[in-house]
Order: structure tokens, then sequence, then C-alpha cells
């Protein structure tokens, strides 16, 4: 064998493996989603399927309303990052100052914090304000977190999208408004489709506010698994099945549009 | 009408200034070329008349009403942009179409429009297709004709013909010489290029370290260079430069010693020039001649043939070079010896600080104007 055919099968296998390295937890959940409690001790691959453990998590919760919720919280804040990020990031990519890139790198910086650190302050403001508990409040929440990296993003789209093609619609008419929906955005699309996409996912798999700030009427699936760890024992195929069902849209949607995540995540290099 | 005003215009990038004070008059229908080495700010200028950037001072006017502060596309300009900057996203009509979508024209009217400028340009076949699939010719012409559609008082063009090939380049020069003859349009044009100064404009402003060296038509430029960078700038090959001194001053001009001996009398108004001062011959390749016996002498060095004329690169006996333009048939070799031909009324002087010095007669050709810089009758 050529070295070079060797490297391929060597890099080859070992992609395989890191694969199947980190698909092997959710393989497990996903087969003891469909075994009954006792089986579910067990890590036994030979079991006849039963949708028992589904049927008990659809009766005992609302997975629709969960769901809905996950959905409204995830697009909804994605929606309000673009509406300010946009207007910021063309700010930064083309007409930027001497402060712009420190500017940048500090809203980058309070993704460094760990949110943890910030709990007390954040649940008093929202009782205070009456959001506990109410989408609005987890939409808002989404929102915040992801804006620095959602600016980001737009900030190295932006960037690349050649400043002569501004200017040639600025000599033709076009006020700041003009030039971001009719040049700027087309041209941008694919960048602001992985950032989209990316700002969905993260806001859909968030966890650690959706379990303090909400109780029920505006809780996510993230809530929706957590709520099956009871302290009188771990229930592994109801866990499992209420897991199931909570990555199952997500998973399905980031299969779909892996091409745009994968340029989304290597900002843009690979195109 | 359009005249463009420029009254002591100054640029500064933070602490760099880039455009030093620049007073220039733009008549109507005129062709004016911005000329000059990269980074002497023409295209710095060029933008400030756009609007693109902003004028730290002085005054920038169209048809005598001051622009400074008027949005570019309300200065009734239209830009032709180096790279041409076509939207990559839509069609070639839509393109051309662009500016008058976003002046609110109704869609028939904007599409005759482009139809008739697609129809000067000959773009009518690629009305549908999108930049990536147009050749670099093609393209320079999408961008024009953005321009023409907008009907602007002023053209403006940026190193236009930069990215073509040499082929193209020529034949686009003759389609934007008649395209200004069609249009009637003024029209401001920067390039690094004294061949395309020269053949297209009606007047060449040369530009250098954000000052403007001199302003006038090509020919006067050529025969009445106002100080040693015009003269070296301007014609190709460079004009031979030869320090050398005064010896001798009288009503005919002055006498200046060349090298290897020998000297010649150049007619100029002597003016402040006395004997003993330092000057600088200039002579273009095109004026010299090889001979067997002349004013100078030299050893060719190397030998450039074109087919129609040939340049020799020849050696002076004080070890500095000169460049001869001679006819395409003579057989002279490398390493020939050979005479030089000079005649005095093709030579120039200039003083020690550079400037010309004013030769005895101007030239019958360098007051020609083109036609469409005559004022319409």
């Amino acid at each position: 064998m050529t070295e070079s055919k060797f490297s391929k099968w060597a890099w080859g296998i070992l992609c395989w493996l890191v694969a199947i390295i980190i698909f092997f937890p959710i393989f497990v959940m996903m087969i003891t989603a469909f075994k009954n409690e006792r089986e579910a001790q067990t890590l036994s691959l030979f079991f006849l399927p039963t949708l028992e453990s589904f049927h008990e998590v659809f009766a005992r919760s609302n997975y629709v309303s969960y769901v809905w919720n996950s959905i409204l919280a995830s697009i909804g804040s994605t929606l309000l990052c673009f509406a300010l990020a946009i207007p910021a990031a063309y700010a930064m990519a083309f007409f930027p100052k001497k402060r712009t890139k420190d500017v940048l790198l500090w809203m980058l910086s309070t993704k460094m914090l760990p949110p943890v650190g910030v709990l007390v302050p954040m649940y008093l403001i929202f009782r205070d304000l009456r959001l506990l508990d109410t989408r609005i409040g987890l939409t808002v929440v989404f929102m915040l977190i992801n804006l620095p990296i959602v600016v980001w993003m737009l900030y190295t789209f932006f960037k690349e999208v050649p400043k002569d093609i501004l200017e040639a619609g600025r000599m033709d008419g076009a006020k700041p408004k003009q030039e971001l929906v009719h040049l700027l955005m087309p041209l941008a699309l694919p960048g602001i489709a992985s950032t989209a996409l990316l700002a969905i996912i993260l806001a859909w798999n968030e966890a650690f506010w959706s379990l303090n700030l909400t109780t029920s009427t505006a809780a996510p699936l993230t809530t929706f698994i957590a709520s099956f760890s009871s302290p009188q024992g771990l229930f592994w195929a109801k866990l499992s099945a209420a897991s199931t069902m909570a990555i199952a849209p997500i998973l399905v949607f980031g299969w779909m549009s892996q091409k745009q995540l994968v340029r989304g995540l290597t900002f843009g290099a690979v195109k | 009408m359009a005249t463009v005003t420029l009254r002591d215009l100054h640029k500064s990038f933070g602490e760099v200034e880039i455009i030093k004070g620049v007073d220039l008059d733009i008549e109507d229908r005129e062709f004016v070329v911005f000329v000059g080495p990269s980074g002497c700010g023409k295209s710095t200028l060029l933008r400030m008349i756009a609007g693109l950037e902003e004028i730290t001072s002085g005054d920038l006017a169209i048809n005598g009403e001051r622009v400074n502060d008027v949005p570019p596309a309300e200065r009734g300009l239209a830009m032709v942009f180096q790279t041409y900057a076509l939207y990559p996203h839509m069609s070639v009509a839509d393109n051309m179409a662009f500016s008058l979508r976003l002046a609110g024209v109704s869609k028939e009217q904007r599409y005759q429009k482009v139809r008739e400028a697609a129809r000067v340009l000959q773009l009518e076949p690629l009305l549908d297709r999108k930049p990536k699939a147009l050749s670099g010719g093609q393209r320079q012409r999408v961008a024009i004709g953005r321009a023409i559609v907008r009907e602007p008082k002023v053209f403006l063009f940026d190193e236009p013909l930069s990215n073509l090939d040499a082929a193209l380049r020529v034949q686009m020069r003759i389609e934007l010489a008649r395209l200004h003859e069609a249009l009637k349009a003024t029209m401001i044009y920067v390039t690094h290029d004294q061949v395309e100064a020269m053949t297209m404009a009606d007047k060449i402003v040369v530009l250098q370290g954000g000052v403007v060296e001199q302003a006038g038509t090509p020919l006067e430029l050529y025969h009445h260079p106002a100080n040693l960078f015009v003269a070296g700038f301007i014609g190709s090959p460079k004009m031979n430069f030869l320090p050398t001194t005064v010896a001798a001053v009288d009503g005919t001009g002055a006498t200046v010693a060349l090298p290897g001996g020998g000297q010649v009398t150049v007619p100029v108004q002597p003016g402040r020039l006395k004997p003993g001062d330092s000057v600088t011959l200039g002579v273009r390749p095109e004026h010299l001649g090889p001979a067997d016996a002349g004013e100078l002498s030299g050893e060719v060095l190397v030998v450039e043939r074109l087919g129609g004329e040939t340049f020799l690169y020849s050696q002076l006996p004080d070890q500095s070079m000169i460049t001869i333009q001679a006819d395409g048939e003579i057989p002279t070799r490398a390493h020939d010896r050979i005479g030089i031909k000079l005649n005095p009324s093709t030579c120039h002087l200039f003083d020690a600080s550079g400037a010309a010095v004013e030769r005895a007669q101007r030239h019958p050709l360098a007051d020609m104007k083109r036609p469409t810089a005559r004022k319409a009758s």
C-alpha cells in the first residue's frame, strides 16, 4: 500500500472511531428508550422493542407544550438576536473605528463567564419584572446568551462582502437601510443562514437558564428531560424515551442542514 | 451643463495628509484624466468628488453648487469602478436597472432605459446573465451601462481598463472615446497609464504626492512639461536627463555643456539663468537619432527591436545611460559605437529646483484642443 493510501485508511478509521465514540451514548439512549424498565437496567443489545416507555412519558406529561416552548424560544430568540446583531455587525464591519475590535472581544468575553456566576442577580431581576416562567422571559434570556456569538459570526461574514459592491450601491442611490436589504443580505445569505442555524441549536440545547427560570408554563424540552431525573431513582427507560423525544426534532434538523452548519462553525473557511 | 470645480481641497486620514491642496476647473463635456504614480492620491481625489470619501477641507462644486455635504447619489454622478463592482446576485439587466429601482421608476420605464443602454454597448444578448457568466470586457461594459442608465452629469472612471488584457485595453480605449463623443458628457478618468492619458484626455492632470504637478492638454504636457517629474512621466520611453552646467546665456538661449565635450544651445527664455548654474538637459528618445557623427557619442549596450522602431540603450563616455529611438530598419548591434544627433529645438532645460526653463517658442500643437472641449457653439 502506498504512503498516501495508508494514511487515507488510517484517517478514515480514526474518524470512524471518534464518530462511534461520540455517538455511542446517544445510541445506547435510543435503544434504551425502546426497552421496558427492567430491561433498561442491563446493557444488553437483545431485547424486544416496546413502546410502553413512550406511552408512559406521553401520559405523564404534556410533551407538545414542551416542544412548542422549545420551538418558540429558539426561533424567537434567534430572530430577536438578528434584529440587533445585523445592524451591529454592519456598523462594525463597514465603519470600523479604533475601538471596534476591542468591543467585539469584550462582547465575546461575556461568554467566558460561567452562567451560575450571575444566577442570583438574574433570578431576582426576572422575579421583580415578573418574567419568571414566561415564554418572553425565556426568549429574552436565550437572545442575550447568543448575541455575542451571532454578532461575531455576522461580522466575519459581512467582512467577506467586497466593500466596493456596497459603494457601487451607494453611488446608485442606496441609503444604508437599502444597502443592507438589497445588497448585503443577499450576498451574505449563506453566512446568515449558518449563523441562524447555530443560534437555533444553541438555544434549543440550553439547559441552565431553562431549568432555573422556568417551571411549567414556559418550560422547554431541556426542562422536560430533567424532570425525569427524580429523587425516587432514575427511570432509565422513561428517561431515555423522554430524551429521545426531546432530541429528535433538533437531530433531524441538524442532519438536514449539516453543510451550512459546518460552514458556520468554521467561519466560512469551508465554502 | 456639468462643470466641476475643486478649490484648495485637502484630505487627511488621521495624521497623514493625502491630498495637500488641489485646485482644478473642469469644464462641461471635458474628458479629464488624473494620472500619476501609485500613491499619488488620484483615486482618493476621484472618490472625494464621488462622495465616497469625506473632504477634510476645501470646496467641491458641481455646476457652481457646493456639494461637500451632499450624499453621493444626489450629486448627479455615476462611477465605474476598477473591479467593476457588479452585483453578483443580480442579472445584467437588474444590475443596470438598480439605481432606477431605488429611485422608484416604474418597471416598464426601467427596462426601457436598460434596453437603450444595452443597445449602445452591445449588451442585448447578455441581459439575463449573471456577472459570473461574463468575460472581463463584458463586465466592463455592464459597469459602464449601469452608469449610463443614470444619465449623470459627470462620469467617473477609476482605472477601468487596468484589469483587461493589452489588446482589449486598446479596443476599450477607442470605445470609451467614442462613447464620450456620443454621450457629450463630462468625464473624469483616473489611470496610472500615461498612454491612456495621452490618447483619451482633453486635459491631463498630473498628480504626485497629493499635489497637482501640472494640468494641461496632452500635447502641452508633452512639449512644455512644467518640471522634471512631468517631463519624465509623460512619454514612453522616458525622457533622457543629462545633468550639466550652463556655459553661456544670450538672446538665442542657453548654451550648456554636453558629456564627452561639445555644447548645444537650447532655445529658451533664459530668465534668471547665469553661466555656471547647474541645470538638467532633457531630450526625448524620439528626438535623438543615431548617426556617424553627432553632438554626443556612446556605446550601444542593448538593442530592442519592435519591428517598426528600434530602441538603442546606450552608454555615454561619463557612464550615464541614454535611450535613443531609431527606425526599425537600422542594422546597429549591441556594442557598436554610435554618434548621437540631437536637435536643439527639441531639447528641454530644467533648473536646479527641477522647474522647466520656459522655451523660446510654444509648439504649435500644444494649444490645440479636441473638438469636444470647445464650448458648444
